[in-house]
């Protein structure tokens, strides 16, 4: 690819974020229920006329929230303890409606960001056990779990363990102390749980696999947990000039119940049916729209086609997927090529200091991968910039290190004796160090390549698109047929890419080894 | 007395603690060949290498051809000066023909091409059947003759030698060092040669320098060596080799 080629490319992957005729952009965050939500934000949106742009599965609410006040997203759906806890660090306070009337004011305050009067349902932690192990240990609130506790082990997110209306507050409010803490992603909690490998999962009050699961969601007879009333999340662009969307999603108010958000997310997260679908359906059966307006985006069958079928079914988005997974890989290696070469060449001259600036570089590989996406958002924002600062930050050790250690060690006689016969350092430099480190520094690119396959799935996170997408939407609709089909292509991809760099590599090394 | 081809004086090199050259001075007239010997650490490289400014002495001046070294251009100087490592040094990435070449062009010799031909048949080597061929497959002594044409190539009227046949069995140094011997003569080309073996530099050399500890001993022509070995160090390195038996048999 050409300079000026990838130059256009990345002009139009990072598109005018700010053009007035932008559309709404709606996200979620990466757990079913909010895909359900924004997709029926995004339909009603659509429906009213105007036009919606869907980031689904964003990162989690750092990620989503940071998005909003930078103006790369528009609208999402949370939670109102999620605000008052998470966001603005305050205490637990019982009442819902002072929680609403707390996030409204300070949120306006702080963010200029608005909360849409609530849903109409809220979304708790649920503290849940297998009915076998409730019936045999007589546990129905959590002051029985409490009781209990020191027989338990609990299989608890991240997200739960660390705040302070999760695991630390619980223990105090009740005194509770588990044999055993693990922590466990959301998309697998349910498995070990129902599989015994834990006893208690922190789940939330709607989720549809609560049902699936045959679980008992423990009562909080102390009221521990403070409301979380699920409403719509409006950044500054649309609260201050959008106001027929600001009108549109207002309809949704009040208009979900408990009963009818669980059964909603049962279908998208136990039968399996599509999310447009749901979504769809749910807006006709509120009489928000008119079913023959609604353009369906996929096939209403809810029942589970076998992956090949559906890998077939999605081709057409999968290619669009795989080919902006490939734009991603590629930009980000040639500008980390770009960089890392001279840069080796230049500490390999240096001499001094190199392996300590190398190590310091390789520090950033070690970072998690959505910890380095997250710092990104405030210095970038969500999408394409990011994901690709990103993924040049992970290319630049494997390419650097191999390049110092090409040009370092490229054949010393071969090297002393095109001195000896009167060749400049930039000859020798040119003519035989570089060439000689050639396959060397190739084998950096190729590591650099296959990590960066891998890595770029991590940009769905960020709303940066690519065969992530489709991971990160079936680990939080618990659609393993769904994250094969993003998984599968990027495999599949890594080891297209390694051997295709390997015959660019071979080709480095014209006949002489 | 003819002009010094070489001239150093008073040439001294430390690396750190370590003394190199401590006050060496020698000369070299035009179409010599001054053998070096000494064991590994007595100095022998280092001078060599003063001679095409690889090394820059701390102390002292040399000459080549007149010209004093400490105001020459170095890449201009080696691109004069023929060189031959004990390895051979060849680059592994270039075939040979591109390898003997590597002078002329740095040169902007137009007539590149042939004058490598003409380099490797004048060092054995059929540039039908070798100038294709890469390095690797090349043997030993093939890859040393490609050195010695390479660094002939451009015909210079200096060649220094570290070593160039110290790696090869003993069949195919001595074909080398007939053919060094063979060709030095007709060009009659001034060399120092470094070497460990005492054999090589008595029959190769018109002058031999002993050296220890970064001095000389004692540099005189083969056979005045033998004959009156100037210290107790130069006769015992001469006796242990058995030197004198072999030149007497």
């Amino acid at each position: 690819m050409t300079v000026f080629g990838a130059a256009a490319l990345l002009v139009s992957m990072l598109q005018a974020p700010g053009s007035p005729q932008r559309p709404v952009v709606v996200a979620s965050k990466p757990f079913g229920e909010s895909y359900v939500l924004a997709e029926m934000f995004s339909q009603l949106l659509e429906a009213r006329g105007i036009r919606v742009d869907r980031r689904p599965g964003l990162g989690a609410t750092e990620v989503a929230f940071k998005a909003l006040t930078t103006g790369a997203i528009d609208v999402y759906p949370e939670y109102t303890g999620t605000g008052l806890l998470a966001i603005l660090g305050e205490k637990p306070i019982a009442d819902k409606d002072s929680v609403f009337r707390e996030v409204s004011t300070q949120f306006r305050r702080r963010y200029g960001v608005r909360w849409l009067a609530p849903l109409g349902f809220q979304n708790t932690y649920a503290i849940a056990v297998r009915r076998q192990l409730a019936d045999s240990l007589h546990l129905e609130t959590l002051a029985d779990l409490a009781r209990a506790s020191a027989k338990i082990r609990a299989g608890l997110t991240a997200d739960f363990t660390g705040r302070a209306d999760g695991l630390p507050g619980l223990e105090h409010a009740y005194g509770l102390h588990f044999a055993d803490v693990r922590v466990l992603g959301p998309a697998v909690k349910y498995q070990a749980l129902a599989a015994g490998q834990v006893d208690v999962i922190d789940g939330y009050s709607t989720d549809g696999l609560i049902a699936r699961y045959d679980l008992i969601v423990l009562d909080d007879d102390r009221h521990f947990f403070p409301p979380y009333e699920a409403a719509a999340l409006v950044g500054p662009r649309i609260a201050e000039q959008m106001p027929q969307a600001l009108v549109a999603l207002g309809e949704l108010s009040g208009m979900i119940d408990q009963a009818r958000m669980r059964a909603l997310n049962k279908r998208v997260e136990v039968d399996g049916a599509p999310v447009a679908t749901v979504a769809r359906d749910a807006l006709r059966d509120l009489g928000l729209v008119d079913s023959a307006r609604l353009s369906a985006a996929t096939s209403a069958s809810p029942s589970r086609v076998g992956l090949l079928a559906y890998l077939n079914e999605q081709r057409a988005s999968l290619a669009r997927l795989t080919l902006r997974h490939i734009e991603l890989v590629a930009l980000s290696l040639i500008i980390a090529i770009a960089i890392a070469v001279p840069l080796g060449l230049a500490l390999e001259r240096a001499g001094r200091g190199a392996e300590t600036f190398i190590r310091s570089v390789g520090v950033l590989q070690t970072l998690p991968g959505i910890a380095l996406l997250a710092f990104m958002i405030p210095l970038f924002g969500i999408g394409v910039l990011p994901a690709l600062i990103a993924l040049v930050l992970y290319s630049l050790y494997p390419i650097i290190r191999n390049t110092y250690t090409g040009v370092r060690d490229a054949d010393p006689a071969a090297v002393a004796a095109a001195h000896a016969l009167g060749m400049t350092d930039g000859q020798v430099l040119r003519e035989v160090r570089l060439p000689l480190a050639a396959p060397i520094i190739m084998a950096g690119v190729r590591t650099a390549a296959v990590i960066d396959v891998g890595t770029a799935t991590l940009a769905a996170f960020i709303g940066a698109g690519g065969l992530g997408e489709p991971i990160v939407a079936g680990l939080a609709l618990s659609d393993t047929r769904m994250i094969l089909s993003g998984a599968i292509p990027a495999a599949l991809l890594a080891v297209a890419v390694d051997a295709g760099l390997a015959i660019v590599e071979r080709s480095t090394r014209p006949g002489y080894r | 007395m003819q002009r010094a081809a070489l001239l150093a004086e008073r040439v001294s090199k430390r690396y750190g603690a370590v003394v190199a050259l401590d006050d060496v001075s020698l000369n070299v007239s035009p179409g010599a060949l001054l053998a070096l010997v000494g064991e590994s650490g007595s100095g022998k490289s280092t001078l060599l290498r003063c001679f095409n400014r690889l090394v820059d002495p701390d102390a002292g001046v040399v000459h080549v051809d007149g010209e004093n070294l400490a105001a020459a251009d170095a890449v201009a100087l080696r691109r004069r000066v023929g060189y031959v490592p004990q390895d051979g040094g060849l680059l592994p990435h270039w075939r040979v023909q591109r390898n003997v070449e590597l002078v002329l062009r740095l040169n902007d010799d137009s007539r590149a091409p042939e004058r490598a031909r003409d380099a490797l048949a004048l060092v054995g080597l059929d540039p039908g059947k070798f100038a294709d061929r890469w390095p690797r497959e090349l043997s030993g002594g093939q890859r040393q003759r490609v050195a010695i044409a390479r660094a002939l190539a451009a015909e210079p009227k200096l060649m220094l030698l570290d070593e160039p046949f110290g790696a090869l069995d003993a069949i195919t140094r001595s074909e080398l060092q007939d053919a060094y011997a063979a060709l030095r003569t007709r060009l009659s080309i001034t060399t120092v040669l470094v070497t460990h073996d005492l054999h090589e530099a008595f029959l190769l050399a018109t002058h031999v320098a002993v050296m220890r500890r970064g001095r000389i001993e004692q540099i005189a022509p083969p056979d005045e060596l033998l004959r009156a070995p100037s210290t107790d160090y130069v006769r015992a390195l001469l006796e242990r080799a058995h030197v004198g038996a072999l030149e007497r048999a």
